[in-house]
């Protein structure tokens, strides 16, 4: 059973959904507020959806800057798995955790409705149990979804496979490259703009994002975690 | 020290689409300003800043367009500083 530390900014909206997706696949988890410092043991950390701090200035810009987030760079740097969804994504790729940035839809609208991501990369902490080009359908909603980087990165990307959802059919808010998910070079952190929590049962209209969850449980999740003990806001490797 | 109005000017970087930009620019032509060819739309900041001099205002206020009011990945600013309170 992993510990599973589902942080809260004022303004996240899907912090409950990510709790409960992570318990149902059968982890400890627990949320840790934005203005804590300490991660309490975390195995895996989840930025969950949202429109932290109403999204001012620019999407995770400010949520980039709270105090819980020194523990969640410490944990990434000790190659602890961290997972942000839709704002979550925005703000680690404000914190630079990861690459890129996402700005405002190509079409402007605000988008909330399904859709469908292939599966790029399954050695992730959060894609070990889907199988390689694996379609799943998966719900939106956002206004800031159009992954940019340049393109000396966007290359880069590819060539290192961090890409690790990418839109099929169509690419709802003009992402560079249909990029819907990536992960970072040591492949522990990974953003994906659309909401598995929103479908991990079939009551809720399907549960193609339950593995997002069930793969956190799965070994290759942690074979760094295993090493990795967070103690207060630091780490140590035991 | 003496204060300073510091204007941060932010925008998306030249490369990128802009489609808040885009929809000015189309409602222009809708509204017959045609000679309209382009349309970029960032944002606007004014902070009073204290410093000790000029200079001194000019880095801090690069130091926070770096920070924070600009995403070096998506935007590109300029600053103004001149002596004197924000109005």
């Amino acid at each position: 059973m992993k510990r599973v530390a589902v942080v809260v900014f004022p303004g996240s909206n899907c912090d409950a959904e990510t709790l409960a997706a992570a318990h149902a696949a059968g982890s400890d988890a627990y949320f840790v507020w934005h203005r804590d410092t300490d991660l309490r043991q975390a195995d895996v950390v989840i930025l969950p959806g949202g429109f932290s701090y109403g999204d001012y200035l620019r999407s995770g810009a400010i949520a980039r800057f709270s105090r819980i987030m020194g523990a969640v760079t410490e944990h990434t740097r000790a190659g602890g798995a961290v997972l942000g969804i839709c704002n979550g994504f925005q703000i680690l790729c404000e914190a630079g955790l990861l690459p890129g940035g996402l700005m405002r839809n190509a079409r402007l609208r605000f988008l909330s409705r399904p859709v469908w991501v292939r599966v790029e990369q399954t050695d992730t902490p959060f894609t070990c149990l889907y199988e390689k080009g694996e379609v799943l359908e998966l719900p939106v909603a956002h206004g800031d979804g159009r992954y940019v980087v340049d393109p000396r990165t966007a290359a880069e990307l590819e060539a290192t496979d961090c890409v690790v959802w990418r839109y099929v059919r169509d690419n709802p808010n003009g992402s560079a490259n249909e990029i819907a998910g990536v992960t970072n070079a040591g492949r522990n952190v990974v953003g994906i703009m659309p909401h598995p929590e929103r479908r991990d049962a079939p009551a809720l209209g399907g549960q193609d994002g339950a593995r997002v969850f069930h793969s956190m449980e799965a070994r290759h999740a942690t074979q760094h975690a295993a090493d990795v003990r967070a103690v207060d806001d630091r780490h140590l490797r035991v | 020290m003496s204060a300073f109005r510091v204007e941060v000017r932010v925008m998306p970087r030249a490369a990128l689409l802009d489609p808040q930009g885009q929809a000015v620019e189309h409602a222009l032509h809708a509204l017959g300003f045609g000679e309209v060819a382009r349309v970029r739309m960032g944002k606007h900041l004014v902070l009073e800043v204290k410093a000790a001099s000029r200079d001194e205002a000019l880095v801090r206020a690069r130091a926070m367009c770096d920070r924070l009011l600009a995403n070096p990945v998506t935007e590109d600013y300029d600053l103004a500083v001149e002596e004197g309170a924000a109005r």
